[in-house]
């Protein structure tokens, strides 16, 4: 238990807790700033929804370690390494629920809206986006937890986090330092899941909920 | 090298040119030589060996999951409680509870502590697609069942489960792919797998390694998505004929 305790006061051990929560929200940051805008432009279109989910889909597929592996020839052993990787990693869960989440919006509503005047802009604003926003949140959870426990994986292209203590764990077979990294990630990835699903439920319009409450009854 | 025509290819040598490590620069991207030479000793046992080894788990997990699922969902107050933990069973990160099962738990480095994590993540999804599928079958169709005087274990295996079976599948290919990430990074404590292609490459700063592996892995994860899907729509033939109906 002290040798535990031992790992986590080293100085590089804050480092490397705050370079692997860095890593994780630049790299969800990335993906929402480059998911919400795809999610929006091809909204209207039904081949364009069509082909992003498909995409989202397949990209959800692949293996968290191949991602952040593909990216070494190209961009070497770094921190950009795991951030492009990351990024690209969080990418398909955020696009694929705001897809479904702003198409999801019922016809009625959309109708109503119409007519009662507002413009093409303010259905996304007021309406879509609002009503999605529980469902677009959910798909940030998912990718979030899903970041933090690869950005693990961000130590085997050199690139630091938590993950170092799980390496260095094996390879001097110290139980301390091996748990500091694994027990420190599983307890972010937890705190991720609780953090955001607040974040979801904060987000989803009094309405919303008021209509979930009756329909439950 | 005339790559200019080739947009893609343009495109990867640009990035190299100007991010590349040396050691990639020098000696290009794949080595074809050693992948034609090492294809059947080297590369082929490994992508076999992450076949099996996902299957094998994914196989394990639907043994437990279906008389769970079932029991959850004729025992309601079972289901919270279940989904409860296997909810916060699944947010722990793969080499976290890899890590965790060898210097907790205590088991050796191997196949094991890999095959007992993969199940382990299988059952999480399978049992509630399982449930899912269950109670997605419809009272009045039980009912009617009933009515006809079949027994509740004709009804189980005649109608319960037959009409849950695809939503069970989609647990099966939600399940198989995940298995199939997870395992490369199994390959990292004993596992074996294509991992094996990954691991070895980094350390060797040898890119065709590596990203043989990692392609191989990325294409088996698309590949056993893509047939798991058609499984889904053999599974449930009623959703076809609604559709030529419509």
């Amino acid at each position: 238990m002290d040798a535990f305790m031992e790992v986590l006061q080293r100085p590089d051990f804050t480092k490397n807790f705050f370079v692997h929560i860095e890593l994780s929200l630049a790299a969800v940051l990335l993906a929402i700033l480059l998911s919400l805008p795809l999610a929006i432009a091809v909204n209207r279109s039904d081949l364009g929804s069509t082909v992003a989910i498909n995409t989202g889909n397949i990209g959800r597929a692949v293996p968290s370690l191949a991602i952040l592996v593909l990216m070494l020839p190209i961009f070497g052993l770094s921190f950009t390494t795991a951030l492009v990787a990351l990024t690209l990693l969080a990418i398909p869960p955020i696009l694929i629920n705001a897809v479904v989440g702003l198409r999801q919006v019922s016809r009625q509503v959309l109708d109503a809206a119409k007519g009662m005047g507002l413009s093409g802009r303010q259905i996304l604003t007021g309406i879509q986006i609002p009503i999605a926003a529980p469902i677009i949140f959910a798909g940030i959870r998912t990718s979030a937890v899903q970041v933090v426990a690869s950005a693990t994986l961000a130590t085997f292209i050199g690139a630091g986090g938590l993950g170092d203590y799980i390496v260095e764990g094996y390879q001097r077979n110290s139980t301390p330092i091996a748990l500091a990294g694994a027990l420190s990630v599983a307890l972010l990835a937890v705190v991720t899941e609780l953090v955001f699903g607040r974040l979801e439920s904060g987000f989803t319009p009094k309405g919303l909920k008021i209509a979930q409450q009756r329909r439950g009854k | 090298m005339d790559s200019a025509d080739d947009p893609p290819t343009a495109i990867l040598a640009f990035l190299q040119s100007e991010f590349a490590p040396k050691s990639v620069q020098q000696k290009g991207f794949i080595n074809w030589e050693w992948l034609a030479d090492h294809l059947t000793e080297t590369v082929l046992p490994a992508f076999l060996q992450h076949v099996f080894l996902s299957f094998i788990s994914v196989a394990i997990a639907l043994v437990i999951a279906l008389p769970l699922g079932v029991l959850a969902s004729r025992r309601r107050n079972l289901y919270a409680p279940l989904t409860a933990i296997a909810g916060f069973l699944y947010t722990i990160p793969s080499f976290s509870f890899f890590t965790i099962l060898i210097f907790i738990v205590g088991l050796s480095v191997g196949r094991t502590p890999v095959i007992i994590a993969l199940v382990a993540y299988s059952l999480l999804i399978l049992i509630r697609n399982v449930v899912t599928g269950l109670d997605s079958v419809p009272a009045e169709t039980i009912d009617a069942a009933r009515g006809m005087g079949l027994t509740n274990r004709q009804i189980l295996f005649g109608v319960e489960l037959p009409l849950a079976l695809p939503v069970i599948v989609a647990g099966i290919r939600i399940a198989t792919v995940t298995v199939i990430g997870i395992a490369v990074i199994g390959s990292y404590i004993g596992g074996g797998g294509l991992g094996n292609l990954v691991f070895d490459g980094i350390t060797r700063d040898f890119p065709t390694m590596y990203v043989t592996g990692a392609v191989l892995s990325t294409a088996l994860a698309i590949l056993a998505d893509l047939v798991l899907v058609r499984t889904e729509r053999v599974f449930s033939p009623w959703s076809r004929r609604v559709r030529r109906a419509g």
